[in-house]
């Protein structure tokens, strides 16, 4: 049964999303200027670092190529995670417009309507840029099979990471109806650090986006394995394979966090 | 007056979400400590880049934080409101009121401006102090001069804003001009990097541009880069700004009129 209810839920997720997609495409003109504005939004982002090495040789120890390596991988993770879930952050606004109790009434599960509500088919700009960048940086890596199957991990780990934060700081609003910008901090805020290389921290920080918030693992060990350089925190190499296993226990406890949250949901009754 | 009391009550509507603009400090405050740290590093490798020290650098940072919200960089304040009238048509009977679009429009704005300067503006300004030891303005005209800077940085930000709105006139959605217009401002304000280190010709160019006006002016006075008569300079030129771009929003404006066409009438 858990896996036919799987497989419903992702089959609701898509009719709702193309519906959304049907919509979008309503407004034409805006679709089009909107998926080249996600493109030039991050694009331009990473114009900014290249200025920086205008400037610079190195940024703490990296050059240009491999902080696009490092931008890239975590972009990707970003992005698709954005693209297919994102929407969860609008879950106060569907509290203080009564929307969520319609949604509740409804036969799909809560977390796939929040989700695929006004599912963007223009953030597909934002992830084809950062696929670019990371072509970049991939360019100059020294290639093996264990390479290969590290960056993969890393990807799919990174969408997993994402994923988790999105929905679990998101549910801050079941509590707080209107600090919505507080997720930010923690997903676009954790996404930018991860653009840099992490040596510019101090070590406490460092450790923190390990063992606290743990993003480092959406492309840091990974991306120091692929390229050959050892962690300058003193973290072992194995750290690298664990983007995975953390990408899941942390999706594991933003699902839980989710069920309490919605456990706790009074409407608000307008 | 009346322009007065429309600033008022915008200030006092913004006032109303309390845990909005707690969570808006607390996020502005994370991405300022990161900026902080990726300048930090590249000033270490370069400690004059763009005439700037690493602590001039750091003190842009929370400036560029403080301002983020104030001349509402991303777009976004009453400018959205009359997007949406004129995309539902609403906007017909404001055209009928005996009171100018623009200047209405404009004090709503000015009253969420100084809402955002208090709140989202002092609060990140207070957690660069303490946690970066940021640099104040060193003397009372650098103060006086980053406070006009800052009208005319929120004014400049509102006509372009209210350009972009028009464009519902024609297209009667704006959403897609209107994240164009946000990327342009990210990286031409000096958001994403100051623009002192941009290379040349590009940063003559972006120095140039309106844009400048959001966070590199303000900043620079702040800093007390331009004093005395550059600081004179450096506010006739968002002056000069604003006079065209004022001028453009009422050409618009008075075309927009002539053929509006209201839907659902």
């Amino acid at each position: 049964m858990a896996d036919l209810s799987v497989l419903g839920a992702a089959g609701d997720y898509r009719r709702i999303a193309a519906m959304w997609v049907r919509s979008a495409l309503a407004y034409r003109g805006s679709f089009v200027t909107m998926t080249i504005s996600s493109f030039l939004m991050t694009f331009l982002d990473f114009v900014a670092i290249g200025l920086m090495f205008h400037v610079i040789d190195r940024l703490a120890g990296f050059e240009l190529w491999q902080v696009a390596l490092l931008y890239g991988a975590s972009g990707i993770g970003i992005g698709i995670a954005d693209m297919v879930i994102g929407s969860v952050e609008l879950i106060g606004q569907h509290i203080r417009m009564g929307t969520l109790d319609a949604m509740l009434v409804r036969p799909v599960p809560l977390l796939v309507q929040v989700c695929a509500d006004r599912f963007a088919l223009r953030r597909l700009g934002r992830i084809s840029q950062t696929v670019i960048v990371f072509g970049y940086g991939a360019w100059h890596v020294d290639w093996d099979l264990a390479k290969v199957a590290v960056a993969v991990l890393m990807c799919v780990g990174a969408v997993a990471i994402f994923f988790a934060l999105f929905v679990g700081v998101s549910c801050v609003q079941f509590w707080t109806h209107d600090a919505s910008e507080i997720a930010n901090a923690f997903t676009y805020g954790g996404n930018t650090m991860t653009q840099y290389p992490l040596t510019i921290f101090p070590t406490e920080v460092a450790k923190s986006l390990t063992f606290v918030i743990p993003v480092a693992f959406t492309n840091w060990y990974s991306c120091l394995y692929l390229l050959d350089r050892p962690d300058p925190f003193g973290a072992p190499a194995w750290f690298a394979l664990l983007p995975l296993p953390v990408g899941a226990l942390m999706v594991g406890l933003a699902l839980l966090v989710w069920r309490a949250g919605v456990r706790t949901y009074t409407s608000t009754g307008s | 007056m009346l322009h007065v009391a429309i600033a008022t009550r915008a200030f006092r509507r913004y006032s109303t979400y309390r845990a909005a603009t707690v969570s808006g400090i607390f996020t502005n405050s994370v991405f300022g400590v990161i900026y902080s740290y990726a300048y930090l590093a590249l000033w270490a490798q370069r400690p004059h880049a763009g005439g700037y020290d690493a602590t001039d650098a750091v003190t842009y940072v929370w400036i560029g934080q403080a301002l983020l919200m104030t001349v509402a960089l991303w777009g976004g304040g009453t400018t959205d409101e009359l997007a949406e009238r004129i995309r539902t048509g609403d906007v017909a009977v404001d055209l009928y009121r005996p009171v100018g679009l623009l200047g209405w429009y404009l004090a709503g704005d000015l009253g969420r401006a100084a809402y955002h300067f208090l709140t989202r503006g002092l609060g990140p300004t207070v957690i660069g102090l303490v946690v970066f030891h940021i640099r104040l303005p060193g003397t009372p005209a650098a103060a006086l001069g980053f406070l006009a800077s800052l009208v005319l940085a929120v004014m400049t930000s509102f006509a372009i804003r209210f350009l972009v709105a028009s464009s519902a006139f024609w297209l009667l959605d704006q959403s897609g001009v209107k994240m164009l217009s946000g990327v342009c401002a990210i990286f031409f304000t000096g958001m994403a990097l100051p623009l002192v280190i941009f290379p040349e010709p590009l940063r003559s160019i972006a120095l140039a541009l309106p844009w400048a006006s959001y966070l590199q002016t303000p900043a620079d006075i702040w800093l007390g880069k331009d004093a005395g008569t550059d600081l004179l300079a450096a506010l006739g030129v968002q002056v000069l700004w604003l006079v065209v771009l004022f001028a453009c929003c009422r050409a618009v404006l008075a075309a927009a009129t002539r053929k509006v066409v209201v839907q659902g009438g």
